[in-house]
C-alpha cells in the first residue's frame, strides 16, 4: 500500500521571526527552517505503518527548493520516496491542499497522514481540506492509530478527553503531539536518503483565495514591576491588580 | 586550502546535535557522577550509527569519513566528555586499528559488529612500562603451532570494561605486533575501574593476559608490523581528539556568552566589562584557530594524505587551547563555575585528559620538532 506523508518547511519555533519590508510576510534572513514539528509525528505513524503492512512512504511538500532539506531530513528518517512539488510565493491553504490532493490521486495514496497544523500559519486546515477535495475519511489531531485491513480505528483530543473513532481507507489522518515518539535519522539513513531522488512538478495550486493583507508582531511585553518583599505589600498589588491590570 | 561544510556534513551536525540535546546533555551530569553510561545510552548511540560513522559502509560504517566523525564527535562533546570518550576509543583507536591494519578477512570478521555496536572495542597499547616510550612494551606474543600465546599486562585502557574486542600491541620475535584479542578467550582479565579527575562515565582499566591463546588469523597485519600500525591509528584518533576539544569549546563559549549576558553585577551585564568580552574574544578566537586547523587535517586524512605531523599539530594546540578556554569560562562564571550546578566545572576537569592520552603534549611536541628539524625548517606540512 502506498501511504503518502504531506510535510511543511516551517521557521524553527526557537527563532525570532521579523514581518519583511513588504509589510505582509515574514523576513527570511537569519530565520533557520525545519521541518514542521507535527509533521514528525506523521511521518513516525507512516514510517510504522508501513512496517506493519508492507507499504512504500511517499513524502509530498508543497513550496520551493528550500523546501529539499525537510525532504531530506524525512528520507533520513526512513520514508521511500519523495515529490516536491514546486511552487514560488505565498499560498493560501486551499492552494496547497489542491496541489497536494493532485498528486496523492497521482500517487494512488490510500493513506495519507499529516501534521495537524503546520507551526507557521497555524491554519490547522490543509489535512481536512485535502480529504474534502479527495473524497477520502478524515480523522484530524489522533493521538492513537490502528489499522486492521480497510478498516481505522483511532483515538482523537477532544476538550477534556479522548474520542474513540473508526473509519475505513481511502483516509486522511492529522498528526497531534503523543500519537507516538518520533524516530531520529539515524546516521545511516543520511547516506540511505542521498540514494533516493526527490522528484520535482510544478504544484497544481489552482486560484487562490485568501490573500494577507498586512503582518504586525505582537505588541512587547510590559516589562514586571516588583511591588514590595513582603506582606505589606499586599493591599498595593492587589490595587494594581484591579485598577492597572484589571484582572480581579 | 578550502574547506566548506558539505550538505551532508550539515545533515549529520543538525542531526547529531538533535540527539544529544535529548538524549544525552539531560544525563551527563549523573554520567560524569555515578561513573557510569547507562546501557540504554550506548544502545541509542549505536542505533543512531554513531559507533560507526567514520568507517565506509561496505562495513555496516556510516561512510562518512573522519570529517563525519569529527563533526559527530564534537557534537557528542558538547554535550558530555565521557561518551565522546567512549565513543572515540571505540571507533577512532579501537575499532580503527583493525581497518587500517588488518587483512580484508580480519576486517569482515570484526568491523560489522564494531560499527553496528554489537561488540565495543579498546585500543591496548601503554604499559607499566611503557607510556610515552610506547615502544618499551613488554607483552610477549609467542608463536605455539599455529596460535600465538598472549601475556603481559596493559595500564590505562580505555573502555576495558566495556569491550569485547582489544587491539593489542604485544611483542614477537620480529618486532611489536598487533592482535585482535576478545574478552571471552580464556585467561583475559580486567581489573577495577580507575577512579579519575575527568571522563569519569568513560571506563579505564588495566587489562591481563596470562597464555591466552590466539589464532594465527587474529593478527593485525603482518608480523612485526604493528608498531606503524599503532601510530598511524593514533593520528587518526589525534583527529578525534582535537574535535572533542572543538566541540567543548564552542559549548563554553556559549554558555559563557549566555552567563554574561544575563549576569549583573555593577548594575549591568558583566558582558559589558571589556575583561570579560576580552575573554570571550580570545575563546572565540582560540576555537576558530582549532577548528580550521581540524578540518584541515581531517580533510588531508579522507583524501589519504600522511598527517602524522598535522595531527601531532591538532592534538597539541587544541588541547592546550581547549584547557584554556575551559579555564576562561570557569573565571568568567565566578562562583557559579566553581559549583557543579552548572557544567562548566565537569568541562573544566573532562579538557584535562585531552592533554594527556594518545601522547602527551610533549610527546606531540617531538613529533612536530623532528619533522620541522628534518626539512631544515623548510616549510611542507
Ligand atoms: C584516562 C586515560 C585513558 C587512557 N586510555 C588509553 C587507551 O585506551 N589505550 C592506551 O594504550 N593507553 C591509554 N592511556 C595511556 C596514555 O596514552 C598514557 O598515559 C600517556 O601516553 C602518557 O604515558 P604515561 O602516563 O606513562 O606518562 P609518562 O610517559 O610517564 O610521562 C610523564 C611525563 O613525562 C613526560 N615525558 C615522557 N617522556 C618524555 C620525553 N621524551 N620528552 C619530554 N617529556 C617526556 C610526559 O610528557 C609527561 O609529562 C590512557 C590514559 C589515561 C589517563
Amino acid at each position: 500500500m502506498k501511504i503518502a506523508v504531506c510535510v511543511s518547511h516551517v521557521p524553527d519555533t526557537a527563532t525570532k521571526v521579523n514581518v519583511g519590508s513588504d509589510g505582509k510576510s515574514i523576513d527570511p534572513n537569519g530565520v533557520t527552517y525545519v521541518l514542521n514539528p507535527y509533521d514528525e509525528f506523521a511521518i513516525e505513524e507512516a514510517l510504522k505503518t508501513k512496517e506493519a503492512v508492507e507499504g512504500e512512504v511517499v513524502i509530498l511538500s508543497v513550496g520551493g527548493e528550500n523546501n529539499k532539506e525537510t525532504i531530506r531530513k524525512s528520507l533520513a528518517m526512513g520514508a521511500d520516496a519523495a515529490v516536491l512539488l514546486k511552487s514560488e510565493g505565498e499560498l493560501d491553504s486551499f492552494q496547497v491542499a489542491r496541489a497536494l490532493a493532485d498528486e496523492i490521486k497521482n500517487q494512488n495514496a490510500q493513506l495519507v497522514f499529516f501534521g495537524k497544523q503546520s507551526v507557521d500559519y497555524d491554519n490547522q486546515i490543509v489535512g481536512q481540506l485535502t480529504a474534502g477535495i479527495l473524497d477520502y475519511n478524515c480523522i484530524s489531531v489522533a493521538v492513537d492509530f490502528k489499522l486492521d485491513g480497510d478498516k481505522i480505528i483511532a483515538e482523537r483530543e477532544i476538550e477534556g478527553g479522548r474520542e474513540v473513532v473508526e473509519t475505513t481507507l481511502p483516509a486522511v489522518v492529522t498528526a497531534q503531539k503523543g500519537l507516538n515518539q518520533p524516530r531520529y535519522a539515524s546516521l545511516k539513513g543520511i547516506m540511505a536518503a542521498k540514494r533516493k531522488t526527490i522528484e520535482e512538478k510544478d504544484a497544481q495550486i489552482g486560484e487562490s483565495m485568501v490573500s494577507i493583507i498586512g503582518m504586525q508582531k505582537p505588541a512587547p511585553k510590559q516589562p514586571g514591576k516588583i511591588v514590595g518583599e513582603d506582606a505589606s505589600a499586599a493591599p498595593e498589588l492587589a490595587r494594581l491588580l484591579r485598577e492597572e491590570a484589571k484582572i480581579i | 586550502m578550502d574547506f566548506h561544510y558539505s550538505e551532508d556534513n550539515l545533515m549529520i551536525r543538525s542531526m547529531v546535535k538533535e540527539f544529544t540535546d535529548s538524549e544525552i546533555r539531560p544525563i551527563a551530569a549523573k554520567i560524569d557522577e555515578e561513573e557510569k553510561i547507562p546501557e540504554s545510552l550506548k544502545t541509542k548511540l549505536a542505533e543512531m550509527g554513531l559507533l560507526g560513522t567514520l568507517f565506509p559502509e561496505k562495513y555496516g560504517g556510516g561512510g562518512f569519513g573522519e570529517i563525519g566523525y569529527c563533526i559527530a564527535q564534537e557534537e557528542v562533546t558538547r554535550a558530555c566528555g565521557s561518551t565522546a570518550a567512549f565513543i572515540g576509543a571505540h571507533q577512532s583507536i579501537g575499532s580503527n586499528a583493525i581497518y587500517i591494519g588488518g587483512s580484508e578477512e580480519l576486517k569482515q570478521k570484526y568491523l560489522p559488529q564494531l560499527t553496528s555496536g554489537e561488540k565495543i572495542a579498546a585500543f591496548a597499547l601503554t604499559e607499566s612500562g611503557a607510556g610515552s616510550d610506547s615502544f618499551n612494551l613488554k607483552t610477549t606474543a609467542v608463536k605455539k603451532g599455529d596460535k600465538w600465546i598472549l601475556n603481559g599486562e596493559k595500564l590505562w585502557i580505555t573502555n576495558a570494561a566495556d569491550a569485547q574486542v582489544f587491539s593489542t600491541f604485544a611483542r614477537t620475535e620480529r618486532g611489536i605486533t598487533g592482535f585482535v584479542v576478545e574478552k571471552d578467550f580464556p585467561g583475559v582479565s580486567i581489573g577495577p575501574n580507575e577512579k579519575k579527575l575527568g571522563i569519569r562515565g568513560s571506563s579505564t582499566n588495566t587489562v591481563f593476559f596470562e597464555d591466552v591463546e590466539l589464532p594465527e588469523e587474529n593478527l593485525i597485519g603482518a608480523d612485526g608490523r604493528g608498531f606503524l600500525i599503532a601510530m598511524k591509528t593514533l593520528d587518526a584518533g589525534r583527529l578525534g581528539i582535537g574535535a572533542a576539544c572543538v566541540g567543548a569549546a564552542k559549548e563554553m563559549i556559549e554558555l559563557s556568552t549566555k552567563y554574561a549576558n544575563q549576569r549583573i553585577q555593577f548594575d549591568q551585564p558583566i558582558s559589558k566589562f571589556q575583561a570579560v568580552q576580552f575573554m570571550l574574544a580570545e575563546m572565540t578566537t582560540q576555537t576558530y584557530a582549532m577548528e580550521s586547523m581540524l578540518y584541515r587535517g581531517a580533510s588531508k586524512y579522507d583524501e589519504g594524505v600522511d598527517i602524522s605531523t598535522d595531527a601531532a599539530i591538532i592534538k597539541l594546540y587544541c588541547s592546550e587551547a581547549i584547557s584554556e578556554v575551559a579555564d576562561k569560562a570557569l573565571q568568567l562564571h565566578g562562583g557559579m563555575g566553581f559549583s557543579r550546578e552548572l557544567p562548566i566545572e565537569r568541562f573544566y576537569r573532562d579538557a584535562r585528559i585531552l592533554r594527556i592520552f594518545e601522547g602527551t603534549s610533549e610527546i606531540q611536541k617531538l613529533i612536530i620538532s623532528r619533522k620541522t628539524i628534518k626539512q631544515n625548517g623548510a616549510w611542507k606540512i
